[in-house]
């Protein structure tokens, strides 16, 4: 089973301290550390563990600057067999159609049996799988946190539906999922891993090379616009609990006592 | 001379065969098949990896008076380790007396050359004093593995089969052993006084002598009879016995000696991935650590060969105390029986190109070691842990295998050299509320001095740890140290990286501090992190000396330059909890506690378990995330050991241990009659202003 799995470079939430910069344009990025996104790594490894058991092959595919090719580096040294880095000036200031809409390009290129892109991503919108599935013509799952292989022309995908209840849905190849976190548990990629893979060419398709109209993507294709970043305000009822962990946590429970929370 | 008895060299059965050709071929049969046997138990240790053990022979051969003739680890278990002594001593006394046997067949009034005359006579009483003791020390071992059954020697059921019949059989053999030569001798005496001959000298109430008497009336064509079966029953005992030790826990009788010489010889290090494979050069290996059984060493697999099932490692284990999955004492087993399934005495050899682990190791199996070292410092014959832990753990990291929870700190380690993911640029932070008097200089600024405080993570991030920080600042400052921090340029000192496996973040980190350190010009480092002091002074090179801060306090008290004052609540009795990287990794048990003594008034009791018998607190460093299957928490059972000792305050050293303790004493419900503090705080609060 050939399989293409959409992966994108974002702030790791759990080592950084967002802040939003002074002129409210973007979250100040000069301390950041990157990572794959959460969601997408999941996705991978379970794409992995498909080409394991059925054949095939693992694409990976992201769109971004040069810095991007790191994810794309560490996802192959968990075991993709392949990297693609889309990337283009013109591809700057997308919004989620537009990624979308790039991803479609490259994909129309290949011939691959099944896509996968993370649920969401931790700066993004959850948009691109949904987009990207209605622009290939694709039939589509979303927060699949289950898969089994049925045959090279049909599987079987699971959903988590409220309750802790299971829902399982047959679909046919090819088709686009997006993956939930817990599907699986993602191995580690260690330094180790990744030297091993630094060496191996990741080819740069732009917007020429993928036949993709300049001013149909990038910001000057974007649809939606960002229009502001800013912390709200603290609004009434909302209440900072300042202090030390011990007497945050503390403060924490004689409010909950307080209300009803806990008894 | 006229004997009283035929010998075994003259004598005939059935009127044809001499009793010389027993003599001959029991000897061949057993030499060629313990020759056979051995070179097959040799087999997996040419196919593993290399592992240089012959360097510091002097040190070696201390090591192996002390501690394997000197037996000195036994009478840490007194009962165990006396009998184990009588056994021993016996058999060294023995095996003279063996060979003389052996060769007495062949050769009628054998004597081994310098024990003819005096010397002869001394050996004579000596051995049958040996023998004696031998004998008893078998029978009340097999009174108390068979009937007692310590504890300490069960066989959980998922281990397997219970070990006490091969444990009872050999100690049997050995008493059949003894028996044959006090028979033989006791013959001879007793036929010797029938017929008014000078009988040999028994000492009175040993076995021969006690044989004799009670033989004394029986006609001598028994005592003939019982005098050459008992010889050659010995005979063959003897050999069966040797060929019958390499086949399973009793192979310790011939490998523990070279075992004890070939022990590991530098403690607190991670033996490399691969000896003989430079640092820089680790990229170019195909593969990491310990995966199928060939990749071990063979010491290690010696190590397995001569593991005596005793069980001490296990019985002082704390992950075993807690029920984590680990149980050490079972590697060893584990592994041994898999080396004699995969390389068997009879059939082909079969080694399998299968991982251990989720054959006959688990992955929780080898994430539960804290590598505390309890196991190590108890083995009488030194066997290793640690590094075959750390190996295997190497082997499931280059094949992704680590759990979720440690995944995100060891990518935050990656990332921010912190295993929290807090920003580098926050290092420093637990300085901005330290008094004006204490002024920390940072490197990182181009400040300038001479000695170096490494403050490691936890120290710097954590809210209750950073307190450490701030006392050992003023410590230093009050001992009149010139010192300064890293700050942002100081990276985890990866203790707990590497013993989780991760070797090359360990190196990247390694280089990354070196550096920084070396770019100081500092002369000393401090630490008050036993976990940073014991890779910075045993794993890091050409760094200038290391020092814990409890010998800053100790040499600061004795050279005047810190003063202490009295202890103000004097119903506080203090107990010290021996951190494993500062006590049983580099020996240092004494600072701490002549720091302490050193507080006027300060009323100090020792738990039952201390110095290198210490119980972890539950792991430092990455073992911080790790999510352990147990029972209870180690932290736990210690404050109960520290409230049992009749403490009511726990002074640790460790900013880890000190996490674990505070949080086991809520765990416990001990809150308001139990507190723990690090060394450090209480030194800084008794600080006498001059």
């Amino acid at each position: 089973m050939e399989i293409l799995v959409c992966v994108k470079r974002v702030p790791d939430t759990a080592e950084n301290e967002i802040v939003v910069n002074s002129k409210g344009t973007d979250i100040e990025r000069g301390d950041l550390v990157y990572s794959v996104n959460e969601w997408d790594n999941y996705a991978v490894e379970e794409a992995i563990q498909i080409r394991d058991n059925a054949g095939g092959s693992v694409t990976v595919v992201t769109v971004g600057d040069g810095d991007a090719e790191e994810i794309l580096r560490r996802e192959m040294a968990m075991g993709a067999d392949k990297g693609i880095l889309l990337s283009d000036d013109a591809f700057n200031g997308s919004d989620g159609r537009g990624i979308a809409a790039i991803l479609k390009a490259e994909i129309a290129k290949g011939k691959y049996d099944l896509i996968l892109t993370g649920a969401q991503a931790d700066d993004g919108a959850a948009q691109v799988g949904g987009m990207l599935a209605a622009m290939l013509d694709m039939p589509y799952a979303s927060l699949v946190n289950k898969i089994e292989i049925i045959s090279d022309k049909v599987i079987k995908v699971g959903r988590e539906i409220e309750g802790g209840n299971q829902e399982m849905s047959e679909i046919d190849l090819p088709c686009v999922l997006s993956i939930q976190t817990g599907i699986n548990e993602p191995r580690y990629v260690g330094i180790r891993g990744i030297r091993k893979v630094a060496s191996i060419e990741i080819p740069v398709h732009g917007a020429a090379d993928l036949g993709v109209a300049a001013d149909s993507v990038g910001a000057a294709g974007a649809k939606v616009k960002r229009a502001d970043y800013f912390v709200p305000a603290m609004g009434e009822g909302a209440e900072m609990l300042e202090g030390s962990s011990d007497e945050i946590a503390e403060k924490l429970i004689e409010l909950l006592k307080s209300k009803g929370g806990i008894k | 001379m006229e004997t009283a008895l035929i010998s075994p060299a003259k004598a005939w059965v059935l009127g044809f065969i001499p009793t010389m050709f027993f003599s001959i071929i029991i000897p061949i049969i057993g030499v060629v098949c313990f020759t056979y046997i051995i070179a097959k138990r040799t087999a997996p240790l040419v196919r593993s990896k290399p592992d240089p053990r012959l360097n510091s022979v002097p040190e070696r051969l201390a090591n192996m008076f002390k501690f394997a003739f000197g037996q000195y680890r036994q009478p840490r278990y007194m009962m165990a380790g006396v009998l184990h002594i009588v056994l021993f001593a016996g058999f060294m006394i023995l095996s003279l007396r063996s060979i003389t046997l052996v060769i007495l067949g062949l050769k009628d009034g054998f004597i081994l050359p310098g024990l003819g005359g005096a010397a002869g006579q001394v050996y004579s009483v000596l051995k049958d004093i040996a023998a004696t003791a031998v004998f008893l020390a078998c029978v009340v071992g097999m009174v108390r593995r068979g009937v007692f059954r310590p504890e300490r020697y069960d066989v959980p059921k998922k281990y397997g089969k219970d070990h006490t019949s091969e444990a009872v059989f050999v100690l049997m053999l050995i008493t059949t052993l003894v028996t044959c030569d006090m028979i033989f001798e006791g013959t001879q005496a007793a036929a010797q006084m029938q017929k008014g001959l000078h009988p040999e000298f028994l000492l009175p109430g040993m076995g021969a002598w006690m044989a004799a008497g009670i033989l004394s009336g029986a006609n001598l064509s028994v005592l003939q009879n019982l005098h050459l079966g008992s010889f050659f029953l010995h005979n063959l005992v003897f050999f069966f016995f040797l060929c019958f030790l390499p086949l399973g826990k009793h192979f310790h009788v011939i490998t523990s000696i070279p075992n004890v010489f070939l022990m590991k010889l530098k403690k607190g290090t991670i033996k490399p991935v691969q000896w003989g494979v430079d640092e820089a050069k680790l990229d170019e290996l195909k593969s990491f650590g310990v995966k199928k059984f060939e990749d071990f060493t063979w010491k290690h697999m010696l190590d397995f060969y001569s593991c005596a099932d005793c069980g001490r490692c296990s019985d002082q284990c704390p992950a075993n105390a807690v029920k984590r999955p680990l149980s050490p004492r079972f590697i060893s087993i584990k592994c041994r029986d898999y080396a004699f399934k995969n390389y068997p005495i009879r059939g082909e050899m079969t080694p399998k190109d299968e991982h251990l682990i989720g054959s006959i190791l688990s992955e929780d199996e080898i994430w539960s070691c804290t590598t505390c070292g309890a196991c190590e410092a108890e083995c009488p014959i030194f066997i290793e842990y640690i590094d075959k832990i750390v190996d295997l753990r190497r082997g499931m990291v280059d094949e992704g295998l680590v759990p979720q929870s440690l995944q995100k700190p060891l990518k935050a380690l990656e990332k921010r050299g912190n295993p929290w993911g807090k920003m580098e640029k926050k290092r420093a932070e637990w300085t901005k509320t330290l008094p004006e008097t204490c002024d920390v200089k940072l490197f990182e600024n181009g400040d300038e001095a001479r000695t170096l405080y490494f403050v490691d993570s936890i120290t710097s991030y954590d809210d209750r740890m950073q307190n450490i920080a701030r006392s050992t600042a003023i410590l230093l400052s009050a001992a009149g140290e010139d010192f300064g921090i890293l700050g942002k340029d100081e990276k985890d000192s990866g203790n707990e990286i590497r013993r989780f496996g991760e070797e090359m973040l360990f190196q990247d980190i390694k280089s990354h501090n070196t550096d920084a350190i070396l770019g100081t010009g500092v002369t000393k480092i401090i630490t008050a992190d036993p976990h940073a002091f014991n890779t910075l002074k045993n794993e890091y090179t050409g760094l200038p000396p290391v020092e814990h801060i409890s010998q800053t306090i100790t040499r600061s008290i004795r050279d005047g330059k810190i003063r202490l004052k009295p202890v103000e609540d004097e119903t506080k009795v203090y107990t010290y909890h021996d951190p494993c990287y500062l006590g049983r990794h580099n020996g240092i048990y004494e600072d701490p506690r002549q720091a302490l003594d050193a507080i006027p008034g300060l009323k100090r009791v020792d738990m039952l378990k201390s110095r290198d018998r210490s119980f972890c607190c539950g792991g430092g460093g990455l073992m911080l995330f790790y999510e352990p299957e147990e029972e209870q928490r180690m932290g736990v059972m210690r404050v109960k050991m520290a409230s049992q000792a009749g403490a009511n305050v726990i002074v640790t050293a460790c900013p880890f241990c000190l996490v674990n303790m505070e949080d086991a004493i809520k765990v416990a419900g001990l809150e308001g009659k139990m507190e723990a503090v690090d060394l450090c705080e209480l030194i800084e609060m008794h600080l006498q202003t001059m």
